[in-house]
């Protein structure tokens, strides 16, 4: 096909020094409505094609049999060509009279919605593209929605393949009418609504004759009216922390202003925490010759400052101005977009993301819900993939926000979903300030222990396993004490290659014959086990007041010794965990069989697996024996149960397995405080 | 801000979340005009000392000059440099055109550095204006094992948030300079006054755009005998910056079959 001459000459030299306003803006619309078309067109009109280009976009095209694409220019994949679609977001800049702009192409399939909102977030504007014979489609609605859900708030309308319905002009207006309904009705304002053909050039940079109709703005002179973005600089500070270096004897806190300004000798305070500290200097590199170094800093600038006294600062903390600080917040409420396969519930647990913090959450409550696509959307009480709606998040730990009316920057969340981004939104509201430690949902958690337990009950051990690292977010500890159970938990875990913490609790009284089967067990598994200390100056005062062996003389001693040595490093061997493996069996004693496969923690806030409950020592004895698994030689001597060496003895056949601990106490008080109960109480003796 | 300041700032920024995020992570260093930026941009984030090794995949077919420059510069700027060699042509996939094939030597060699050193990020000095796969991009970029890039399945990444928990055996290339154009690297380069390889000046009419091995990189016919002149003649050049790149233009796909098999 013939090509027109660019219309738009190069920009002479002469202004190109002075800083040009750059824009960025986006095409957004429907499948195949014409957006990476409208860009190769914009590109070529301007003159900004680099050499020989036009020549490939030929051959491309000509390869696949197809009239000439505008598209392919940033259709790059072998697979978009081919299938005629995009699948990810690119960008490609040019230059107006005016204006440096960043041309963001997003895709309009549904299946790629989260590379238009990747596209799309980076946006001060967008153009909206509707296809005139088609009229406003799902992608259309949803994309508009979103526009307004990510904060475009400029956006400018084409109604493109005019030629296709003849450059009517009453189908232009019918078109027209539609959207501009639909957006105002989302309470967005529009720019221009433009009649164009991106594939022959009409409207696109010049008014032709055939839609002689027309006497409003081109695209071109449309992009000339869209307004960079506003600096933050007039809000309240908001400094989230990225790191904290230390340089010589230099504490630098190091993050990138979201809002505001800072000062040398500006009073800031610290969230969490509400720790407060005067700035001391702002860092910078390399040291400036001759010049004095910088006394202030604003919105966009990463920087390093120094405090003038020690306070513990860390990534994910946020500096505030003392005189407008911002609140730390347990709950929000907010606007969201869901990205995942599966659906956003009440109960559904994921990672929130504020600035550089981050903290676990978990759905309470799903006020509204709706498909953006529809013309009448029906509310739900799930969030699916795609769709929008506002929630109600409960956090593990406190994060710092402002709600999105008053800061955009700190307003915004994102949620991640099994380690990937699912998802972000917008933060509506937040409730009053409350206590720095929060427990996790309790209820959420027993359902999901609930839930496991019945699911679970048909499983192997090791697809249990398999599965409970699948359902928990987060961090898993596998506590050992080298029974027998324990090795093949061990062994289970290794081999499976799940990424699991091991950790040993030395309580320093175990048998030699433990201290040589962990020595064996990390050769054999060429891994690590960590061992986790009781704390040396609880130890030493447990010892002077009950003396060395005191746990004979009464069960009070007892408990006092194992709660040193046993139940407190254990608490901080589960710090932070959400998950933690035991080798409890129902067989081991009366109350164990009372047991579940998987229980709510939620004194510690987390779900126990105990993979092997169900089964008897005989079973896993053969188990051990098929995988040629390393065992404590005492088991073979009679000790079934192995604990610390003065706390245990051989038992006689017959006798139950866990007699032989603590054999001086009744068999019904056997435990040794490590194993809480749903409730979070220790379990009555 | 300025349009460098804030290019910058955001450079700063990715470079501080990929360190604060990953736990073995190295530079690539190509000694080109780019990494030399983003070495420098390192240097500014962490207060002058680049906290991670500089990794320079050594096809063994530069040209003098650059060696001559990474010997300078890496005690100069005091760099953990790690120089990783590639294996021999033989080793690569003979399906691919000659330059191709001799570019994706370095993928060959990135790899055995990833094997060898476990990293889970490599910060890559690749721009979105070079080239219409590499406008793809994520600032935080999956590659699976094998170093695979799966362009049908990014990840969404929005407002600054960066997906940053590769699973094992993957690992992520960071970009912090994505977003930055060739007439920005070198106006910052001018400005910062930050070394470069002599051979990006025009000597006898002629200078180099883009380094790259030397028996599959062209000069281009030039007069820019200083960084001022450069910008100025981008301002009016109408041809693309990786035209003496022998690998891009031997057929269609590749450029991209070479990025998805884990090439820059
Ligand atoms: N007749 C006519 N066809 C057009 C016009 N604009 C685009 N097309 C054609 O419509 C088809 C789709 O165009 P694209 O630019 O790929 O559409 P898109 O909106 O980018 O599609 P996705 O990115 O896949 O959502 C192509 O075959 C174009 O040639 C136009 O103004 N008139
Ligand atoms: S088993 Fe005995 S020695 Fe070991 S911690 Fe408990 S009471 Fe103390
Ligand atoms: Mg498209």
């Amino acid at each position: 096909m013939a090509l027109p001459e660019p219309q738009i000459a190069e920009q002479a030299d002469a202004n190109a020094a002075r800083p040009r306003a750059q824009v960025r803006i986006v095409i957004v619309g429907h499948v195949d409505h014409g957006k990476s078309t409208l860009i190769g067109r914009l590109l070529h009109e301007t003159g900004s094609l680099p050499e020989g280009k036009l020549e490939m976009l030929k051959a491309v095209s000509a390869r696949r049999d197809v009239a000439f694409e505008w598209s392919f220019l940033l259709d790059a994949l072998q697979t978009e060509r081919n299938q005629g679609i995009t699948i990810d977001t690119s960008q490609i800049r040019f230059r107006t009279k005016d204006r440096d702009v960043l041309l963001i192409d997003a895709p309009g399939h549904a299946e790629f919605l989260r590379n238009m909102i990747t596209g799309a977030a980076q946006a001060d504007a967008a153009i909206l593209i509707v296809d005139a014979a088609e009229g406003v489609r799902n992608q259309t609605r949803r994309h508009g929605y979103l526009l307004h859900l990510l904060g475009v708030r400029q956006v400018a309308v084409v109604i493109n393949k005019i030629d296709k319905v003849g450059y009517d002009a009453a189908r232009f207006q019918s078109v027209r009418a539609e959207i501009e309904t639909y957006l105002t009705g989302l309470g967005l304002s529009i720019g221009a609504v433009i009649p164009i053909s991106a594939r022959d050039g009409d409207g696109v940079a010049k008014r032709t004759d055939k839609i002689g109709w027309y006497d409003g703005p081109t695209v071109l002179e449309a992009i000339d009216g869209l307004e960079p973005p506003p600096v933050a600089a007039d809000l309240p500070l908001r400094l989230p922390v990225q790191a904290v270096y230390r340089i010589g004897d230099e504490r630098i806190v190091a993050g990138r202003i979201e809002s505001g300004r800072v000062r040398i000798g500006d009073d800031i305070v610290v969230m969490p925490g509400a720790k407060q500290a005067r700035v001391k200097t702002i860092e910078s590199w390399p040291a400036l010759v001759g010049a004095p170094p910088p006394s202030e800093a604003g919105a966009g600038q990463s920087i390093g400052i120094t405090l003038d006294r020690e306070l513990y600062v860390d990534r994910g903390h946020l500096i505030s101005a003392t005189a407008e600080p911002v609140s730390s917040v347990e709950s929000l409420r907010a606007r969201v977009f869901w990205l995942h396969r599966a659906a956003l519930e009440v109960g559904t647990r994921l990672v929130v993301r504020i600035g550089t913090a981050e903290a676990r959450g978990v759905i309470k409550a799903i006020e509204s819900a709706i498909d953006p696509g529809e013309v009448t959307a029906a509310p739900g009480l799930s969030i699916p993939q795609n769709h929008v709606g506002e929630v109600e998040i409960a956090l593990a730990q406190p994060l710092a926000t402002d709600p999105h009316e008053a800061n955009a920057g700190m307003g915004r969340i994102v949620l991640e979903y099994g380690g990937r981004i699912a998802g972000g939104g917008l933060v509506l509201s937040v409730e009053a300030e409350l206590a720095p430690h929060i427990p996790r949902d309790l209820v959420a958690l027993a359902e999901d222990a609930a839930r496991l337990n019945l699911q679970f009950r048909a499983l192997s051990a090791a697809d249990r396993i398999e599965r409970f690292c699948a359902e928990v977010e987060g961090r898993i500890v596998f506590t050992t004490s080298f029974g027998i159970e324990d090795q093949l938990i061990a062994h289970l875990l290794w081999t499976s290659g799940a990424e699991i913490e091991i950790a040993a609790i030395d309580t320093g009284r175990f048998f030699p014959e433990v201290y040589a089967l962990w020595a064996e067990t990390e050769r054999r598994y060429g891994k690590r086990i960590r061992a986790i200390y009781p704390r040396q100056d609880s130890l030493s005062r447990l010892v002077e007041s009950q003396g060395i062996d005191g746990f004979y003389d009464s069960r009070a001693a007892r408990l006092a010794c194992c709660h040193v040595r046993k139940v407190e490093p254990l608490s901080r061997a589960l710090d932070g965990a959400h998950g933690w493996i035991t080798g409890l069996r129902a067989g081991q004693s009366d109350h164990r069989r009372t047991l579940d496969l998987v229980a709510a923690d939620t004194g510690r806030g987390l779900l126990k697996l105990n993979p092997l409950l169900d089964l008897g020592r005989a079973e896993i004895e053969a188990m051990v024996r098929t995988a040629v698994i390393p065992i404590n030689p005492l088991h073979a001597k009679g000790f079934p149960s192995i604990g610390c060496a003065p706390c245990t003895r051989a038992i006689e056949p017959g006798e139950p397995e866990r007699a032989g601990r603590w054999w001086w106490e009744n068999e019904d008080k056997k435990e040794c405080g490590l194993h809480l109960t749903a409730q979070g109480a220790r379990r009555k003796f | 801000m300025t349009r460098l300041d804030d290019l910058e700032s955001q450079s700063i920024f990715v470079l501080r979340e990929a360190y604060a995020r990953l736990k073995n992570i190295a530079l690539l260093w190509s000694l080109g005009k780019d990494s030399n930026v983003m070495i420098w941009l390192a240097r500014k984030a962490f207060f002058g000392r680049v906290p991670f090794p500089a990794l320079h995949v050594d096809t063994g077919k530069k040209f003098p000059e650059m060696y001559a420059f990474r010997e300078r510069y890496a005690k100069e700027w005091n760099l953990d440099l790690q120089v990783e060699p590639c294996p021999p042509i033989e080793t690569v996939d003979p399906t691919l055109p000659p330059a191709a094939r001799s570019a994706a030597r370095k993928t060959e060699g990135l790899k055995a550095a990833l094997a060898k050193h476990g990293f889970d990020g490599l910060i890559a000095g690749i721009r979105r204006d070079e080239e219409a796969t590499r406008a793809k991009e994520r600032v935080f970029s999956l590659r699976g094992a094998e170093g695979i890039w799966d362009v049908r399945d990014q990840a969404p990444e929005f407002w600054n948030h960066f997906n940053a928990s590769p699973p094992p055996g993957a690992h992520l290339r960071i970009h912090p300079i994505l977003q930055w154009t060739e007439a920005d690297i070198w106006a910052y380069t001018q400005r910062e006054a930050i070394p470069i390889i002599p051979l990006y000046l025009s000597r006898d009419g002629k200078r180099y755009r883009s380094l790259g091995d030397m028996d599959i990189t062209h000069p281009i016919p030039s007069q820019a005998a200083t960084v001022a002149e450069i910008l100025t003649e981008l301002r009016t050049t109408k041809v693309s910056e990786r035209a003496g790149r022998a690998m891009d233009h031997e057929s269609e796909d590749a450029f991209e079959r070479l990025r998805v098999a884990g090439y820059l």
